[in-house]
């Protein structure tokens, strides 16, 4: 960790994210009020007109947090269902030049989950299975509209904070036609161009098939005309020898979705390897712009959310929060990804600056730590090396960071969302001790409130943990598993904390992709996704109608170094307790047996 | 009531709580209890393994048997809790004698029937000696009754038919002459019974923040059974074969047995604890509202200003020697008996040694009166009066005098000043003016300084005028006044409070402030008020003395805060626990872990014993912070939660190491395991 550069590095991602906080947060207050200048209306607005007529909606006419619900559930639903459509009869649609056949039910399902749900995780290779149009319809328009939805939802769940005695917490069309206008679209139009200059590819070109520089021999087994491995004399395949000389390189529409795959913490690589390709992250420059978008909605939002109640200093306090476990998670990475591994810099095969392993040369220990920090606290799950190849507590870093409920500012919304649960948990838990019955920014919180808290942790639990459980005791479960003992078992435990928490990357030596697999990872991604926002939606409009109680020298500060450790120590407790037990089965003992001389 | 005399931990008490804590046990009373719900199953599924399990008897053993006690434990928190309130109960039935009483008939005439078979409207006569047979009202004479068995206080208290002094509860004493009394409440429904069963805590229902915390409580509970119920697949698949045992030790140290087991006693305390100041709260809620007070109503008399008006200031007239003016203000207030004229008879001794006297006659002492708005005495052909400035002015030109602009002056000062100017003439000369002041009670200014900086608004109400309203509102330093109050302005101003989403206390004691008391959050109504009022507010003070409401709301808080600590505390102990009970868990199959194992108990079976003990003991450690409450001083919101937080929270991390360390070291010395 003695790197000076790496240093340098850090400080000036968290001065880039601390700079753009609040200029974006200020855009997002105008985005989401039905009535704020944006700059941009003089080309928007006509579209944002059109799109209202079009759709019969009036966004001036705001929704009760059911109305808002049951918009949001329907759209989804059938976003959902138009994507498992389309990757179902993908061979039957255009723009396939590589004539990719159709998906099979369990994995459109799980890849239409995975998309609607702001996940991303993929049980396959982009390249090698979607389509141009799979990807440019089927799959981007959820990078844009679960981004959206996820916005939209925070904002009514602030605006539920923010108001007193209202029945409404906004009009979940208008969020989600802004959000896409205002500030996707726009940011990503200018994103994507300069992730073109700086190399990434934009084209609807076939796959170029290229000479390789250096020609190599593989042994392959002999197959028959029905494609059978044939067997010799003594039962073993026969194996064959085939000369490799030649590489087929991807080709496709990549910046455009590499710009809102970042932006709207989504993370689906448009190839396998994700941002660790060359195309999909060309520069150091495009790697630092990708980490920064990550979290800068996430960021914007705390500052939105300061705004919008009327206290800043609690805006930044959350942000604090955020920030100060994002560093320590960095920071505890970096030193285990720095040190290495034991064993292999006792046989002398170990890189000099650490452990390397999974990682792409081109960003080194700390630019993989630093990324697999990001994108693990958002739940992004873009990749530009391989958690499954971390040492056991760099890998439990990313792994305890989705455990959190991705409140690291988390998602594009949902990070907010799901830290204001942890704020309402915190208040009611400390805020007894100033002698009141516990309020969050007047707001007295009350049976009904903390009663939809603890579902949504529950739900989060139970559906990491039973998954996880039935997966660790069942054949298919085992059968996916490509390490043995707890590396495993962490694989296992990643995958369903991925889904659940909505991220999408995943310790890459599991091989899903079969009909358990794909149905309780689509499951998991639904649950933790819709099980997670309805209770939200509900608490927002109850905290809507609440009266609000003024403050004075007595009320419980939601501001202030106390509210930031206070805050701080409810997710990593809440965390630690729930999923403490599997960490010790998984990383950590894995942790130990490393030192003490054994690997997986 | 003897109620001070009874000590938290008395030995009575102690014995009857140590067999109610296993009366307790029956599985349907603990179910109202979730988390010690889960602990006695967790108890039960132990004893149950004693004879299936591989893991050693006596350790199994002992494992069922703490995490009995656990429960035990947590019973008898409640029970002490509930004791002292039971005793009193007691003392309180005792009271309760079988009464024959004298009911009114139709003809007129009197008839003995028995006490309980008193109806509302029913009419009795009660005479010196003889107890009260129910709750009602005064409608003919005036007596003295003796109401110690309720308030504790042995003066006796002047009940009249008529105005605010009517009520009179069943129970207590008629000391001299005869009272006519209508009943106004049926047999078990007086103020005697429901008092009794207020202290018993047999009428206890959760309060609203009760329940959301039982929510959260029962919630983690589900949450830690999930993480317990997910750990034998795990075990499965990583090769540890996690016995029943340590999985359900496990799950008892994780959830919040300590908060869970105290969350009742604490109520029952707060509830206690405002008893052992004579305040009868009707339910926890209202106890639990106190502490969310932010607005009080505090009547003037008797709360800020000592009650009455006093003498502070002779102003002579000019030419006029201060002396003759103490003088003659003295001599006619000789058989003055208000606070008033005693006060200037006592200001005029200070200031200028003027003892009273024995007057020879002739002289007759002019009482005040309505139309001539003054009093005095005439000793023979001289008189002396005093009174209000206009009428003293009326009479003095009416003899002749003249009336010196220099009084006038004097008399609007004082008037500014927020005091009461008396002016005093002797014949045709005005001699000058007496200052009369209300005297702010001493330390009440720091008082409320206190309360503002723990954000509570102080209003003053008062029938005053707004000038004087405002110079003892300033004298006071309480944030606002009501001047000229009247009972709807009170109950406009409470209305008002709440609309801005403020909480709102206020004491009481008239019929005309009981609509303003059941509006408010708290109402404290004066024992020495009418049915009317006591009925109408959520509180009652025994010792009727409107100071109380500051002690109210301290108690209030002090109890949430004692909530709040206790849960904090008990979710942060969790992680001791871990580290205790984890690496015991794995380090059989997985050695390579020891170094987990950070406090380095001696053996897996003794780590988890202890933690396990720890967890029950901490319970009984912690009774008297429940019962008594966590120390509190009136400081801002901000410094509370730092402190707390560090006392509870950081505590609460770090306590159980210590705690769980020096178990290990104990029951390995024992041989325990």
């Amino acid at each position: 960790m003695n790197n000076p550069n790496a240093w340098l590095q850090l400080a000036l991602y968290a001065g880039a994210l601390l700079l753009i906080t609040k200029p974006l947060g200020l855009y997002l207050v105008r985005v989401l009020d039905p009535r704020g200048r944006t700059g941009l209306e003089r080309v928007v607005r006509p579209i944002e007109r059109a799109t209202y007529r079009l759709c019969g909606i009036d966004p001036e006419r705001e929704q009760s947090w059911i109305g808002y619900t049951s918009a949001m559930l329907m759209f989804s639903l059938v976003g959902l269902v138009f994507t498992y459509l389309i990757l179902r009869f993908q061979d039957r649609l255009p723009l396939n030049p590589q004539h990719l056949p159709a998906l099979n039910p369990h994995l459109a399902f799980d890849t239409a989950a995975s998309f609607t749900t702001n996940t991303n995780w993929q049980f396959y290779g982009g390249e090698a299975t979607m389509s141009y149009f799979s990807q440019m319809v089927a799959l981007t328009l959820h990078n844009w509209t679960s981004a959206a939805v996820g916005i939209g939802i925070a904002a009514a769940l602030v605006r539920g904070i923010a108001r007193q005695t209202a029945k409404t917490i906004g009009n979940f069309w208008c969020d989600l036609v802004r959000v896409s206008y205002y500030l996707l679209a726009p940011v990503c139009l200018v994103f994507a161009l300069f992730l073109v200059s700086q190399g990434m590819i934009e084209n609807f070109k076939p796959y170029t098939v290229a000479k390789t520089l250096e020609p190599y021999t593989i042994q392959v087994p002999k197959t028959d005309d029905k494609g059978q491995a044939v067997a010799g004399a003594d039962g073993k395949p026969v194996m064959l020898d085939q000369k490799i000389d030649t590489q087929t390189i991807v080709q496709g529409p990549m910046a455009s979705q590499v710009a809102i795959k970042m932006l709207g913490t989504n993370g689906g690589g448009y190839v396998n390897a994700n941002a660790a390709h060359p195309f999909e992250n060309p520069t150091p420059l495009s790697n630092f712009l990708q980490m920064l978008s990550i979290f800068a909605i996430p960021s914007a939002l705390t500052y939105y959310l300061g705004r919008m109640v009327g206290n800043q200093r609690h805006g930044w306090a959350v942000w604090s929060a955020m920030f100060l476990m994002f560093l320590a998670g960095v920071l505890v990475a970096w030193k285990f990804e720095a040190a290495g591994n034991p064993i292999h810099q006792g046989l002398g095969v170990a890189a000099a600056d650490g452990n390397m392993e999974g990682k792409e040369v081109r960003f080194g220990i700390f630019n993989s730590a630093l990324f697999a920090t990001i994108t693990t606290d958002a739940s992004c799950g873009a990749v530009n090396s391989m958690h499954d190849s971390f040492t056991p507590i760099g890998g439990l870093v990313p792994l305890f960071n989705i455990e959190t409920g991705e409140v690291i500012f988390g998602g594009v919304g949902a990070g907010l969302y799901g830290m204001l649960i942890f704020v309402v948990l915190a208040v009611f838990i400390a805020g007894l001790m100033v002698g009141r019955t516990p309020e969050y920014l007047g707001k007295k919180i009350e049976a009904y409130d903390v009663k939809l808290v603890m579902l949504v942790l529950i739900v989060l639990a139970a559906t990491i943990l039973g998954f996880t459980a039935w997966a660790s005791v069942s054949a298919w479960g085992a059968a996916a598993v490509a390490n043995s003992g707890p590396h495993g078992f962490a694989e296992i435990l990643y995958a369903f904390s991925s889904a659940v928490g909505n991220n999408g990357s995943a310790f890459a030596g599991l091989s899903g992709n079969e009909a358990h697999w794909d149905t309780t990872m689509g499951l998991a991604m639904l649950i933790g996704r819709f099980l997670m926002i309805v209770p939200i939606l509900a608490l927002a409009g109850n905290l809507a109608s609440k009266k609000l109680v003024p403050p004075s020298a007595g009320t419980f500060q939601t501001e202030g170094l106390t509210f930031v450790a206070l805050l701080v120590g409810t997710v990593l407790l809440v965390g630690a307790l729930t999923f403490l037990p599997a960490l010790a089965i998984g990383p950590i003992v894995e942790h130990y047996l490393m030192r003490a001389g054994t690997l997986f | 009531m003897s109620a001070k005399t009874i000590s938290l931990f008395d030995r009575d008490i102690l014995r009857q709580a140590i067999a109610d804590s296993f009366t307790k046990l029956n599985p349907r009373l603990q179910l109202k209890n979730p988390v010690m719900f889960v602990t006695l199953v967790g108890s039960l599924l132990t004893f149950e393994q004693l004879f299936s399990s591989r893991e050693p008897f006596h350790y199994v053993l002992q494992v069922a048997f703490w995490l009995l006690f656990t429960v035990v434990f947590a019973n008898f928190a409640e029970a002490v809790a509930e004791g002292r309130g039971k005793a009193q109960a007691r003392a309180l039935r005792s009271t309760r004698k079988q009464l024959v009483a004298r009911r009114r008939t139709r003809s007129g005439g009197f008839e003995p029937v028995d006490a309980s078979q008193l109806r509302k409207g029913d009419v009795v006569s009660v005479v010196a000696g003889e107890v009260i047979p129910g709750d009602g009202d005064v409608i003919e004479g005036a007596a003295s009754v003796d109401e110690s068995a309720i308030t504790g206080e042995s003066a006796p208290v002047i009940r009249e038919a008529g105005g605010d002094r009517c009520a009179v509860t069943g129970g207590t004493t008629v000391l001299s002459d005869s009272l006519v009394i209508r009943i106004t409440a049926d047999p078990g429904e007086g103020f005697l019974d429901h008092m009794i069963s207020l202290v018993e805590g047999a009428t206890r229902q959760k309060t609203p923040n009760e329940i959301a915390l039982t929510i959260l409580l029962s919630a983690l509970t589900v949450i830690f059974l999930l993480v317990i119920i997910a750990l034998k697949p795990f075990g499965i698949y990583a090769g540890v074969p996690f016995s029943i045992t340590t999985l359900i030790a496990l799950l008892v140290c994780l959830i919040p047995t300590t908060i869970g087991g105290l969350l009742s006693a604490i109520g029952i305390a707060g509830m206690d604890r405002l008893l052992q100041r004579n305040v009868l709260a009707m339910s926890g809620r209202a106890v639990e509202a106190a502490g969310d007070i932010d607005v009080l109503l505090l009547d003037k008399t008797g709360t800020i200003t000592l009650g009455n008006r006093q003498a502070t200031e002779f102003i002579a007239a000019p030419g006029v020697k201060a002396e003759l003016l103490a003088d003659a203000a003295q001599l006619a207030s000789l058989a003055d008996e208000t606070p008033e004229g005693r006060s200037i008879v006592v200001l005029a001794k200070e200031k200028f040694n003027i003892r009273a006297r024995e007057l020879s006659p002739p002289h007759a002492f002019v009482p005040f009166t309505a139309q001539t708005r003054m009093s005095g005495i005439d000793l023979g052909e001289r008189m002396i009066r005093k009174g209000a400035a206009a009428n003293v002015r009326a009479w003095v030109e009416g003899r002749g005098g003249s009336w010196p602009p220099e009084v006038s002056e004097a008399v609007d000062q004082v008037a500014r000043g927020g005091g009461t100017p008396l002016v005093v003439a002797d014949d045709g000369l005005v001699l000058g003016v007496v200052h009369l002041k209300d005297v702010v009670k001493g330390g009440i200014k720091e008082r409320f300084a206190q309360l503002r900086a723990m954000g509570i608004k102080t209003v003053m109400i008062t029938g005053d005028n707004p000038l004087t309203a405002a110079a003892i509102a300033a004298e006071a330093g309480v944030d606002d006044f009501l001047a000229q109050a009247t009972p709807e302005m009170k109950l406009a101003r409470i209305r008002e409070e709440q609309a801005s989403g403020h909480l709102v206390a206020m004491t009481g004691d008239g019929t005309n402030d009981a609509p303003a008391l059941a509006q408010a959050d708290v109402g404290v109504a004066m024992n020495t008020g009418t049915q009317a009022a006591k009925e109408a507010g959520n509180m009652v003070d025994l010792d009727s003395n409107p100071t109380k409401l500051l002690e109210i709301v301290e108690i209030g808080k002090q109890m949430l805060i004692t909530r709040g600590a206790l849960t904090t505390f008990s979710i942060a102990n969790d992680v001791a626990k871990y580290f205790a009970i984890i690496p015991a868990m794995l380090v059989g199959v997985f050695p390579a872990i020891a170094p987990l194992n950070i406090m380095h108990l001696a053996s897996p079976l003794s780590a988890i014993l202890s933690a396990v003990i720890f967890n029950a003991l901490v319970i009984i450690a912690l009774i008297p912070l429940a019962l008594k409450g966590v120390a509190y001083r009136p400081v801002g919101a901000a410094a509370m939660l730092q402190r707390n937080l560090l006392l509870y929270g950081v505590g609460g991390v770090l306590i159980p190491f210590v705690g769980i360390k020096l178990i290990d070291v104990l029951i390995n010395l024992a041989h325990l395991v």
